[in-house]
């Protein structure tokens, strides 16, 4: 199957809330095609993505051939693969053998997956270098925030020397609450799970891991460090109380939960009311220190399926103006 | 009276002995002793920092003392706590005895707990409390901030430390 060569074709591998995100936000752009979406069940091919996003929205099977995922993956002609499975820090997958198959057969990769980069980050990067094509990740960390092409491509002039940063707007919204409104852990646990904001089981928010991989990438990515999740020193927010934040409050502070990149360190610190990082709700914030240009904060909304979907555009559209 | 004193002693064993010796014939009570080794003189001369409690008006008769035994006295004065920092701890602050994690800190003698607030919601709950402690410097609060986290492992406590500033370590503000 050829595409019209001025076309720039996609698969997107995962259509859950982010695939459904890039799915919508890609009808923007005309010089994009999506050749095709698999879900957990099956593979649509050309498909047409108001169909398909009214039929994942039904609860209605997507699929309209027998191809698998990686069937896809290996066989179908297309510049990007979008994959956007669930992250799974224990082995990576499915999203690790996803990422491999697209380097190996010379696919360029945009990825919100967490999973394959803090298993076998260094890997990926060195398959794709081999096979001449791009592995793209801004979507793993912050969101909709720039963090990895900001660093990567406007700050090119600058050596960086530490990021950290609130990564989880999970945990983030839970300790704005608890403080502002005087509220116990549990009760605003509750209330996020409510809002969709946390999940049904919140572990993976709030003990920290989803930030110490966001660490991982970070620190992979600009330190060279190849650590993975392991290597990371995680205290989560589920022992703060209210109380301790009504006394931090006092005293002008904030309690925050911070990944430090350098250090390979999650953990709650407490923040000077006026600092920048003292960002609310779910919010992201990170600040990057570096030699030449000091320190530079940015705060943007770190979750939600269009704005993690803007990120996986940035980076498709990034890619495809490297190809013209 | 506390006291504070940075000394310069020959780099020979046995130097030490000139500067406590006068300070326990005074009565005098050394809290702390620290030698700059990696800061020799180009005296060959060894930096050492001392802070002791003794009578005020033994002080003068304490120089005279360091100065007769050959102890050259760069700074003598008494002590400042100029940085200030907070720290949260969160658990069973009261049954895992909180007087002894204060004492620890006010017993490196560079540093003391010079504010503490707690809240107890419940009898079996855990407990939050902010400690504000005061030191000498800056390095001597990062050495502090240190002692605490290693009791609050021990006694399985949350600690929430400031976040470092970058440029001043330790997250701490100077009072002049």
């Amino acid at each position: 199957m050829r595409n019209s060569p001025s076309l720039f074709t996609l698969s997107i591998i995962g259509f859950g809330a982010i695939g459904q995100g890039v799915a919508t936000v890609v009808q923007n752009v005309p010089q994009i095609k999506v050749v095709a979406i698999a879900d957990s069940k099956g593979v649509a091919l050309m498909p047409d993505l108001q169909d398909v996003l009214a039929r994942k929205r039904g609860g209605q099977p997507i699929a309209n051939s027998d191809l698998t995922a990686l069937d896809v993956i290996r066989t179908v002609d297309h510049d990007v693969v979008v994959e956007v499975t669930p992250t799974n820090i224990h082995g990576g997958e499915p999203g690790l053998t996803h990422v491999r198959e697209a380097l190996k057969n010379k696919r360029n990769v945009v990825t919100s997956n967490k999973g394959p980069l803090v298993t076998a980050f260094d890997e990926l990067v060195q398959l794709a270098h081999t096979n001449g094509v791009a592995l793209r990740y801004e979507a793993t960390v912050g969101g909709a925030m720039p963090i990895v092409n900001l660093i990567r491509d406007t700050l090119a002039g600058a050596r960086v020397l530490d990021i950290r940063g609130v990564l989880n707007g999970t945990c983030n919204y839970i300790l704005t609450r608890m403080a502002e409104e005087a509220l116990d852990y549990e009760q605003v646990l509750s209330e996020a799970q409510d809002m969709g904001i946390a999940e049904a089981d919140p572990t993976y928010d709030v003990t920290g891991i989803d930030t110490a991989c966001k660490v991982v990438i970070l620190a992979n990515a600009f330190f060279d460090r190849g650590a993975t999740f392991v290597d990371v020193d995680v205290t989560g927010i589920d022992r703060i109380t209210q109380d301790a934040l009504q006394l931090a409050r006092q005293r002008g502070f904030a309690v925050k939960l911070v990944g430090d990149v350098q250090e390979l360190t999650v953990c709650p610190k407490l923040i000077p009311i006026g600092h920048p990082l003292n960002v609310s709700g779910t919010l992201n914030a990170a600040s990057i220190l570096t030699d030449t240009a000091g320190e530079i904060t940015i705060a943007g909304k770190g979750a939600g399926s269009i704005e993690t979907a803007s990120a996986i555009l940035s980076d498709v559209l990034s890619l495809m103006r490297d190809r013209s | 009276m506390r006291i504070s004193m940075d000394l310069e002693l020959q780099d020979t064993p046995g130097q030490l002995m000139h500067v406590l010796t006068p300070i326990s014939d005074l009565g005098g009570n050394v809290m702390s002793v620290v030698h700059h080794h990696d800061k020799k003189t180009f005296r060959n001369t060894v930096p050492v920092s001392v802070i002791l409690d003794i009578e005020e008006q033994t002080v003068d008769e304490l120089q005279h003392g360091l100065e007769q035994r050959g102890v050259t006295i760069v700074r003598i004065g008494k002590m400042r706590l100029r940085a200030r920092t907070h720290v949260l701890l969160i658990g069973h602050i009261i049954h895992t005895d909180l007087r002894e994690t204060i004492d620890e800190i006010d017993g490196t003698g560079f540093a003391e707990v010079q504010d503490l607030n707690l809240s107890m919601p419940a009898i079996d709950g855990p407990s939050s409390a902010v400690i504000t402690i005061m030191a000498t410097g800056d390095e001597e609060l990062k050495t502090s901030i240190e002692i605490l986290r290693q009791i609050a492992e021990c006694k399985d406590l949350l600690i929430i430390e400031p976040l470092e500033e970058r440029g001043s370590p330790g997250g701490t503000s100077n009072e002049k």
